[in-house]
């Protein structure tokens, strides 16, 4: 069974995935390459692990405008992350996900969950992501 | 116009308003993505409805030679900085769009701007209003000249709600030396996150360049969108005004420790790069030069050159390269050695020379960014130690400011 919680939806969809609880804030751009989905940002914690497929959990966003672009390249590029689960609003990355979804058909949910949820999300947790924000934590 | 909405009900808006201008950071290639999504806008006859500039883009297109990457990797970055121009945006190139007289924005206009330094000095420093917009937003909005009603935009959310005091053992050699603010900024991004701050403790009438370096470091390692500081920035004449007469959520006390730190960790180079350590490049102007940190570098360099096999390199935006070129200090400073960059930047384009000695800087944004982007070790330092470096070839402290270490 497993944990529910739900998210505030900024992109709608549906994924599976195993959490990727980021130790700091990410900027896509200048932190994660768009061609492979490898984390690039020397200082961060987590440097060298992929995004890709997986559920990004991060309690605050960082950094570059840029960073709806590198969000929809990397659906293009098919190395997007599953979902992305946020402690705060981004319109940045929302609308990244939109873009990428209009010209790609690929939906990443993109959800913002009340911050006690986000800090109870365990490191490699099975997380299903449903319709209308919806979150499954096993 | 879908887009708009969407960005209105991620912002929880309940209508939009309309904008005097954009700036747009779209133009900067990423990936096939990038150009799909504005040939989307092409072939629907899409048209921006107010005054827009262009942010960086991939390329120099006014001096092409100086790219050193794959040549079909370029077309793509070119085609997409014209795919823009072709929307109607003006084709500026710059992250500086504050330093152009004709793009600046007055004190509350409603605006939307990308490019995360920018939208840090428009609403702090200029006082103008925009949300932290991003790419495909920035000219969804310049197309429809509409923003969603919210966050910036309005009086309330400009409000600070985190203090953050320099610490009593903060020194005065330290407040006046350029080094500060971008190691300052990188502070206020960790401590602030996306959170309104106000700076207090700082010398009053800070120059615009010291603002946009705080700026810019803040808007890398936090979501900075605005900040005050106390006798600098418009909408903080005092503590009291930039709190809007409330009570603020956190006071944060930063001490000379906290800096010490912070400026020790924009060095990736080994040992923390003491004086004396060989380097490679030194790389200015990130957010792009003004006219003012020309002239410094100009200034700083009395009549030498970089040391042999040393490159020093400025990135400025083209109509500021205009200017200077029109008081002769661009034939003055080539004459030198020096190379000037326009229309993108040294961490964006493949246009540093390969070197295996690491490459100094004084851009806590340059210094943040570098090292994921294009695989340099970074020393950081002031304008004046990165320009006397550059002529010995080794770095150079300057050890009145922040001691030895």
């Amino acid at each position: 069974m497993g944990q529910r919680v739900k998210g505030r939806v900024l992109a709608d969809g549906v994924a599976d995935g195993v959490a990727l609880v980021l130790g700091e804030p990410l900027s896509l751009w200048g932190g994660v390459d768009p061609a492979t989905g490898q984390i690039i940002d020397v200082r961060h914690p987590q440097h060298g692990t992929s995004v890709a497929g997986r559920v990004l959990v991060m309690r605050a966003v960082r950094g570059s405008s840029s960073s709806s672009s590198v969000l929809a390249e990397t659906v293009r590029a098919g190395c997007a992350p599953a979902a992305i689960l946020l402690g705060e609003p981004d319109l940045i990355l929302a609308v990244g996900a939109a873009v990428a979804e209009e010209l790609y058909g690929v939906r990443v949910p993109v959800l913002h969950l009340p911050l006690v949820d986000v800090d109870a999300i365990p490191a490699d947790a099975a997380v299903s992501v449903h319709e209308g924000g919806e979150v499954t934590i096993t | 116009m879908r887009l708009v909405m969407r960005a209105a009900e991620a912002l929880g808006a309940e209508r939009l308003i309309p904008i005097t201008g954009a700036h747009v950071d779209s133009c900067l290639y990423h990936g096939e993505a990038t150009i799909e999504f504005v040939q989307r806008l092409i072939d629907g006859g899409a048209h921006v409805t107010v005054p827009t500039t262009l942010n960086v883009g991939a390329l120099d297109l006014l001096h092409p030679e100086l790219w050193r990457g794959d040549p079909a990797t370029a077309d793509r970055g070119r085609l997409l900085m014209e795919q823009y121009r072709s929307l109607g945006c003006q084709p500026t190139y710059t992250c500086a769009p504050y330093q152009l007289a004709a793009a600046r924005p007055a004190f509350g206009e409603q605006v939307a701007w990308a490019e995360s330094n920018a939208i840090a000095f428009c609403n702090s420093v200029l006082g103008a209003r925009t949300e932290r917009y991003g790419d495909f937003t920035d000219i969804a909005c310049a197309i429809t000249g509409r923003v969603p009603d919210a966050g910036l935009h309005q009086t309330d959310a400009r409000r600070a709600v985190l203090v953050l005091r320099l610490g009593p053992d903060v020194p005065v050699a330290v407040l006046e030396d350029d080094s500060l603010y971008p190691v300052l900024g990188i502070v206020l991004g960790r401590r602030a996150g996306s959170r309104v701050a106000v700076i207090d403790g700082l010398p009053s009438g800070l120059s615009e360049e010291r603002l946009k370096a705080l700026g810019a470091a803040a808007a890398s390692s936090g979501a900075v969108a605005m900040f005050h500081a106390v006798g600098s920035t418009p909408e903080a004449p005092t503590l009291e005004v930039a709190l809007q007469g409330g009570e603020p959520e956190e006071v944060i006390e930063v001490s000379l420790a906290e800096l010490r730190a912070a400026r020790r960790a924009l060095t990736t180079a080994q040992g923390g790069a003491p004086t004396g350590t060989p380097i490679g490049t030194v790389s200015l102007g990130t957010p792009h030069a003004s006219l003012a940190e020309l002239r410094a570098v100009e200034r700083e360099l009395s009549g030498a050159g970089p040391a042999p096999g040393v490159e020093l390199l400025i990135s400025t935006g083209r109509t500021l390269l205009a200017e200077a070129e029109e008081e002769g200090l661009v034939p003055r400073l080539r004459s030198l050695g020096v190379e000037l960059l326009v229309d993108t930047c040294s961490y964006i384009a493949p246009v540093l020379r390969r070197s295996p000695l690491p490459a100094m800087t004084d851009s806590g944004k340059w210094a943040f960014y570098a090292p994921g982007n294009i695989g340099v070790e970074v020393v950081f330092g002031s304008l004046r130690e990165c320009v006397r470096s550059a002529v010995a070839g080794r770095v150079w402290r300057d050890v009145d400011v922040w001691g030895s270490a």
